[in-house]
């Protein structure tokens, strides 16, 4: 079914009835289509004469008339020219205006229907009492939860062919109701209908004395608009830090959307995963008057008493309130469109509000196989229009909220190859012990073989203890300069020091900049290489713009067993106790170098009495 | 939140992230209502600044009126202000007006092959130099890969599928069947080299909310949209040869809202003044398939 609307209609702006977005969804040939076409005929929605054109149509043409064919006549009126809203069709109550989105049956239009239906407020599902619960009854069920869509009626349709039997109603509702349960909704009502006799839709039936809830179209009424998060607790992601100097606008703003919650001029606020802390000055606007607090559904800014340094991706959050959670590894319930599957040992990238961070699949629980009906174990890899359990792992923490707890911080989407590929919401955080980059250090670890030659035995040779020495700090601080000095006046001295130049090739990038494939790889190549190189018994120096907490922890990781030392040149963004040095500026390379030396004697990597 | 707040703070987190996303980002401004509010609220987003610059394909045709208001703004509001023209088309007049092709061949040269190539940086660009307030010509600028553009969804058929952020191959093709997902307000912000997106803020306003948000938030749009006592308007800006004006006489932005509610436009489609919609089977999309906004 195409989207269709009916003429007389048209949805206005400025309409006094309240409208909310329905999606229509189920396995095809449940009948769809016939609901929703007596639900425009049952309450005078169609355009006038329609529904007897369509009767008459099919008389001379003797085939019985059908419902779901006075949407296919609408459809011809599309293709006639009429106003038409291609996704959709209108119709209304005493209570409000509704907008039916049509999911497409076919599962090629998955991606599609989930576009239109991610905007919906509540779900109509259709399900066949003949066939029973079927692949997509499951699936889109699945995706409803997923989708955030908590109010859904379930319509059991073609009840006279099961001869209004209600013990056929009730084994559906029975298994139905568990498998919506297992996906964390519950449906408002199970509502046995026959859309081709009318029964149960906009009128009571006599053929179901049994049944005792609403019809069709009082449901629709009975669901309620939801109210904007505003009573939850205060969630900003960051979109981006703005300082525009024109004019000597010296503003620093933390631009973004308020998700859920409000905050006010004064509070006391926290960024995670940082974790830094301030307090709201103003709330910024252009074009309004003063603002003394923000609150959910507002894209605004803030200025804040103290500056810090919070990066896009993190989100803003009331000192007062309940904390999102902060981790790298989280249980997920996933549905995939990509053209390849998900798969192990490859790097996605995960977009959860306005973070993105590089993310791998680390973990299939489950995986609903919708045509056999059943949950597969054992599973390596996520297919096209799977929905799976699966635990993922993001290359540094993220800040996130259960889903059930708040919705807009707690889905996420997953790019493969630039394209969204799929979507998924956060059961919970899970604790692991290991990480992906342990698991290769141990794997790493059992596989080498050790000579005879130990770390010692190469100190003593050497006359130094090996370490890999990083410098840190913004790009253009004069960190390679200094790191090229340090190496040519340990060299001169004798010592066995190689600077390890590779950065230079990487020099634009810098850690604000969106998730960098090649960074990481850099990060990780130098873990690896200093591991080589410090095993060996060598000073290292690296280089490295913007290295934050988890890059060094994840150097650390691969570099283990083996120290390093951070020198930090600028801002310091680090925690606190994570630097080795400090040097504010360079402004004379011969002593910055000294300060090193003098850092890397102290701490005894060089061996004084072999000068 | 009202509908027009929604829409706003819909928009802005669009523009926010176009902004985040795109290195070589562009708006498209016509001088048109829709985009003129588009770059109100880029003013809104970035509070007070356009930190994006703006693209005008000067077809020469163009109402004075609408330059002028181009010109006067741009230095007003300190805008980033790019132009691009065919040139080699109206050096050799092959052009509707000259005589020399249809309305659709003009179109597709003037305004579809421009904008291509001027997005591009193949052909040279005139950017307004601020201290002399005159345009300089510009070669060898690089390709922008994000555009972000005015369209709505209730303009026109083909308009209606368009995603907010939409991409474009190499040859500026639009797969009207296969676009990427959007949901939970997370968009195609990355692409393959070479290809590039569309960025559609405006995409759930109507021409009314447009009108609504104007009058509420008192932006100067230009006066071409108001009668000046003669009985006549224009609802939709463009060349003066293929734009004509409606008989109407609202002169006020609140006139023009009555009318559009309950007056004399309720029920007549917005661009019915755009000759190049009819000679083409009635719809833009194959001007809009080869790179139409």
């Amino acid at each position: 079914m195409a989207g269709l609307t009916t003429n007389n209609l048209q949805p206005t702006a400025n309409t006094e009835l309240e409208q909310m977005s329905i999606v229509v969804i189920g396995h095809v040939d449940h009948g769809k289509s016939t609901v929703v076409g007596r639900l425009l005929a049952d309450t005078q929605s169609l355009p006038e004469g329609k529904l007897e054109d369509v009767k008459a149509q099919c008389k001379r043409n003797s085939k019985p008339f059908e419902y779901a064919f006075l949407l296919d006549a609408l459809k011809d009126e599309q293709d006639q020219g009429i106003t038409i809203d291609s996704a959709r069709c209108f119709f209304k109550s005493d209570r409000r205006q509704y907008i039916i989105i049509d999911a497409p049956g076919h599962i090629e239009f998955l991606k599609n229907m989930i576009s239109g239906a991610a905007r919906a407020e509540a779900a109509v599902l259709v399900i066949d009492a003949k066939e029973g619960v079927q692949e997509n009854s499951r699936r889109h069920g699945y995706l409803l939860s997923m989708l955030g869509i908590r109010q859904v009626v379930v319509v059991v349709n073609k009840m006279d062919l099961v001869a209004y039997d209600e013990s056929v109603f009730d084994a559906i509702e029975t298994e139905y109701t568990a498998f919506l349960g297992k996906v964390g909704i519950q449906a408002r009502y199970f509502i046995p209908v026959s859309a081709r006799e009318g029964d149960n839709i906009a009128t009571r039936s006599p053929s179901t004395p049994w049944f005792t809830g609403p019809t069709v179209l009082e449901s629709l009424d009975n669901f309620v608009k939801e109210p904007s998060p505003v009573d939850q607790p205060f969630r900003c992601p960051v979109q981006d830090i703005y300082k525009f100097t024109e004019e000597d606008d010296d503003r620093r703003i933390v631009a973004g959307r308020v998700e859920s919650g409000v905050a006010h001029v004064g509070d006391e606020v926290v960024f995670l995963p940082s974790g830094k802390t301030s307090t709201i000055a103003t709330v910024e606007g252009f074009n309004l008057p003063v603002q003394a607090e923000a609150v959910a559904g507002q894209s605004t800014g803030f200025t804040l008493t103290a500056q810090v340094y919070v990066k896009p991706g993190e989100i803003m959050v009331r000192q007062d309130e309940i904390q999102p959670q902060v981790g790298t590894q989280l249980k997920v319930n996933i549905f995939w469109m990509g053209r390849r599957p998900l798969v192990k040992n490859k790097r996605y990238k995960l977009k959860l509000a306005t973070a993105k961070v590089p993310v791998w699949l680390r973990q299939v629980n489950t995986v609903l196989d919708a045509s056999e009906l059943t949950t597969a174990m054992n599973r390596q890899q996520i297919e096209r229009h799977d929905v799976a359990e699966c635990v993922l792992e993001t290359l540094k923490p993220v800040a996130f909220d259960q889903t059930a707890d708040i919705a807009a911080t707690g889905r996420f989407v997953i790019i493969d190859n630039y394209e969204i590929a799929g979507g998924g919401v956060i059961l919970e955080p899970v604790e692991s012990q290991t990480n992906r980059i342990q698991e290769g250090v141990t794997q790493r670890e059992k596989s080498w073989q050790r000579s005879q030659i130990t770390g010692n035995m190469r100190a003593a040779r050497y006359g130094q203890r090996s370490t890999l020495v990083i410098l840190s700090g913004l790009a253009d601080t004069g960190k390679n300069t200094l790191a090229k000095a340090l190496e040519e006046s340990l060299f001169q001295q004798g010592r066995f020091v190689y600077y390890l130049g590779l950065s230079n090739a990487l020099a634009g990038l810098d850690a604000d900049s969106d998730v960098s494939e090649q960074r990481d790889q850099y990060l990780r190549r130098l873990g690896e290489v200093s591991h080589l190189f410090t095993d060996a018994g060598m000073i290292l120096i690296a280089t490295v713009s913007g290295l934050d907490d988890y890059e060094l922890a994840m150097i650390r990781t691969l570099n283990h067993p083996s120290d390093d030392l951070v020198i930090n040149v600028g801002d310091n963004h680090f925690k606190d106790n994570t630097v080795d040095l400090q040097i504010d500026r360079i402004d004379d390379v011969g002593q910055a170098v000294t300060q090193v030396q003098q850092l890397l004697a102290s701490r005894k990597y060089l061996i004084e009495y072999y000068l | 939140m009202d509908q027009l707040e929604q829409l706003e703070a819909q928009s802005i987190y669009i523009l926010r992230e176009a902004y985040r996303s795109f290195k070589q980002l562009v708006m498209l401004w016509s001088i048109g209502k829709d985009s003129t509010v588009l770059l109100w609220l880029a003013r809104k987003a970035f509070f007070g600044h356009v930190p994006i610059p703006l693209m005008h394909i000067d077809t020469s045709f163009k109402v004075p009126a609408m330059i002028e208001y181009r010109d006067r703004f741009a230095l007003q509001w300190k805008l980033n202000m790019i132009v691009g023209q065919n040139e080699v088309a109206l050096k050799n007049k092959q052009t509707f007006p000259d005589g020399n092709a249809t309305r659709i061949e003009c179109c597709q040269a003037l305004k579809s092959e421009a904008l291509k190539h001027t997005l591009s940086g193949e052909w040279p660009r005139w950017i307004l130099n601020h201290d002399t307030g005159n345009y300089d010509r510009v070669e060898g600028g690089e390709a922008f890969t994000g555009v972000i553009v005015g369209a709505r969804a209730d303009e026109e058929g083909s308009r209606s599928k368009e995603r907010y952020f939409s991409p474009r191959d190499q040859h500026n093709e639009w797969d009207v069947g296969d676009q990427p997902p959007e949901l939970w307000n997370q968009f195609k912000t990355d692409f393959a080299p070479g290809t590039h997106v569309r960025i559609h803020p405006l995409l759930d306003w109507t021409e009314l909310n447009i009108w609504e948000y104007i009058e509420r938030e008192n932006i100067p749009i230009i006066d071409l949209y108001f009668d000046k006592g003669e009985g006549k308007r224009y609802r939709s800006l463009g060349c003066q040869t293929c734009t004509s004006s409606v008989c109407s006489s609202s002169s006020s932005v609140t006139a023009i809202i009555e009318e559009l509610q309950s007056g004399k436009f309720s029920n007549i489609a917005e661009r019915s003044g755009r000759e190049q919609d009819k000679e083409d089977g009635g719809g833009l999309e194959s001007l809009r398939k080869g790179g139409y906004m």
